[in-house]
């Protein structure tokens, strides 16, 4: 069954969508390059003119942007429309340095809403439906994102905002909600509270969840659909480029279709800044090419995909995104050994534990140490030493096997990980604060 | 057979001292306990006076619990009593995976409670030996 919001564009051939691609990105060029000294001081680096970007052919001309650019312009000098043209302001969290502000032009928060609406409708939802959105509200993308595609889509929108779980949970089951709007790792949060509080998957009408903001695996998505009775779609974002709706999963749950109308992807290879061939894992680079307020153009995610072309059976032509498999902000290098929490994450589940973990990587003597603490949950459980021990065992093998080195495995008792309503922390790595 | 709750708890101070206080307040008397450990993580097992009250509330509690059939065998209270019985295993071919002694005695039988690999194996051994187990309802434990 194929969900579509805006047919037209996201089904239209390659060939229509290109000639639009390289008309618009033409057109940004030009309003960045006499809009925002920023860029037009990077062009001018590189020796490339506005009228040197003819179509999408020539996107590779123009420099990269990276956080840093952003900061280095805090807090509106990367924007390309007046002030009185603004009309909202997002900003992320800041938890890695100064925060990244950006802005919407009343245009852009349509399309913005537009995006997120594919993203709804995809997930089998529109008007009859009714959206808990427990993405936080605020300068934070998420909440309002959903909220405003939503009431596009003439669906009931409960803005629970995020916390106070034992409430969400409340709200999900009076207000019978159907659609789920959250962080993957806080809907396993939820589903944790919907049991605690003696009720099961049948005592809700949800039907579906769409969960984006931080990084999670296809094991953690079968947990999430058995616990709550519902089929779990991703979604793609982040603010620099728009917030959530930048990609979106349909039905077939294989990966996501970016909204190549407005954002065109690239991979690149991290270190040299090459654009790497389709299949070919790299760090995603976008481009917006519609915006009005914030057009970031070739801006470096630091997260790790891979993108594909070949035909979707949902009749979508979008290109599609593999889930990212991480930050490169988020990957550790442990003895020289590059390592993904999705990694880690994937091999817990195969072996019956909980998406509840944590990696702690510390130094001890000379030596990095990489240590898994994952919770004991009931299909863990055994009331023997020897068989505690063993799967203890068997995991940390699994994971030896997988990144290559030698990890310690924890096992701790339920809910001692402290739940986030948010993005997870999955890591704390000692060797950082000790610097 | 006995009712026997088993409680993974991490190996930190307090930890224990928390789950008993859980029991006490609902009321829960411990009738045997015994724990196995590794440096990082116990297991906890006790024989209760409620069982079923006392999973639901370690599971309430967020403890991660489990239930077991356990034997508890009645070993005469005099120097060889334990010996005569852990021979009729070892001879009999019944491998103890723990065991641990109850808090509490007959009168001239110490109990002792045994998880085996062969529970059926284990009764009829004892009983060819004119020996007997002793059933939750004696014990208090239901």
């Amino acid at each position: 069954m194929s969900n579509y919001y805006q047919r037209e564009i996201e089904t239209a051939p390659r060939e229509t969508l290109r000639a639009l691609q390289s008309e618009r990105l033409a057109q940004t060029v030009r309003r960045v390059y006499e809009r925002v000294p920023h860029y037009r001081a990077r062009m001018e680096e590189r020796g490339v003119r506005p009228e040197d970007i003819k179509s999408v052919d020539d996107l590779a001309r123009l420099p990269f942007i990276c956080k840093q650019d952003l900061r280095d312009t805090y807090p509106y000098g990367m924007f390309a429309a007046p002030l009185r043209e603004v009309v909202r302001i997002h900003a992320s969290s800041g938890t890695t340095g100064k925060q990244i502000v950006v802005g919407y032009t009343q245009k852009d928060l349509d399309i913005w809403a537009d995006c997120c609406a594919r993203a709804i409708v995809a997930a089998g939802g529109g008007a009859d439906d009714v959206l808990h959105v427990a993405y936080g509200y605020g300068l934070f993308t998420g909440g309002l994102g959903m909220d405003a595609a939503a009431l596009r889509l003439g669906a009931v929108t409960v803005p629970v905002s995020s916390g106070n779980t034992p409430r969400q949970v409340t709200i999900l089951r009076d207000f019978g909600s159907t659609i789920l709007c959250c962080t993957p790792s806080y809907a396993l949060h939820i589903a944790e509270v919907l049991k605690a509080q003696g009720c099961t998957k049948d005592d809700i009408s949800l039907k579906a969840g769409i969960f984006g903001a931080e990084p999670w695996t296809d094991g953690m998505r079968r947990e999430i659909e058995e616990q709550l009775g519902i089929r779990a779609y991703d979604i793609y974002g982040l603010t620099e480029v728009v917030g959530p709706g930048v990609a979106f999963e349909c039905g077939e749950q294989t990966g996501m279709h970016v909204n190549e109308d407005h954002f065109l992807v690239e991979v690149i290879d991290p270190e040299t800044g090459e654009v790497l061939p389709e299949g070919t894992q790299g760090e995603l680079v976008f481009s917006c090419v519609t915006k009005q307020a914030f057009p970031m153009l070739r801006y470096r995610t630091r997260d790790i995909g891979v993108i594909t072309r070949a035909p979707c059976s949902c009749g979508r032509t979008l290109v599609k995104m593999t889930k990212p498999r991480g930050r490169t902000d988020d990957m550790l290098i442990v003895r020289g050994v590059n390592v993904f929490p999705s990694q880690i994450e994937t091999v817990l589940l195969e072996h019956g534990y909980t998406a509840n973990y944590q990696i702690v990587v510390d130094r001890s003597v000379n030596l990095d140490g990489i240590e898994v603490q994952v919770e004991v949950g009931s299909g863990i459980f055994a009331d023997t030493v020897k068989a505690l021990s063993r799967k203890e065992k068997q995991l940390e093998d699994a994971l030896q096997s997988l990144l290559g080195i030698a990890a310690k495995v924890r096992l701790l008792e339920p809910n001692t990980i402290e739940r986030s309503v948010g993005k997870a922390a999955r890591v704390i790595d000692k060797r950082k604060q000790a610097d | 057979m006995v009712q026997q709750l088993s409680v993974f708890l991490q190996n930190k101070p307090g930890k224990l001292a928390a789950l008993t206080r859980a029991l006490a307040e609902g009321g829960i008397d411990i009738r045997a306990l015994s724990i196995a450990d590794t440096t990082d993580f116990g297991i906890l097992r006790l024989l209760v006076s409620d069982t079923a009250k006392a999973k639901a509330i370690l599971d309430a509690g967020n403890y991660a619990a489990g239930i077991t059939g356990v034997t508890v065998v009645a070993v005469p209270d005099v120097p060889g009593g334990l010996a005569r019985v852990l021979t009729l295993l070892a001879d009999g071919g019944v491998d103890i995976e723990y065991m641990y002694s109850l808090i509490g005695r007959g009168e001239d039988r110490a109990y002792m409670v045994f998880r085996v690999s062969d529970e059926a194996r284990l009764l009829a051994l004892l009983e060819q030996d004119g020996l007997s187990t002793i059933a939750d309802a004696q014990l208090g434990i239901r």
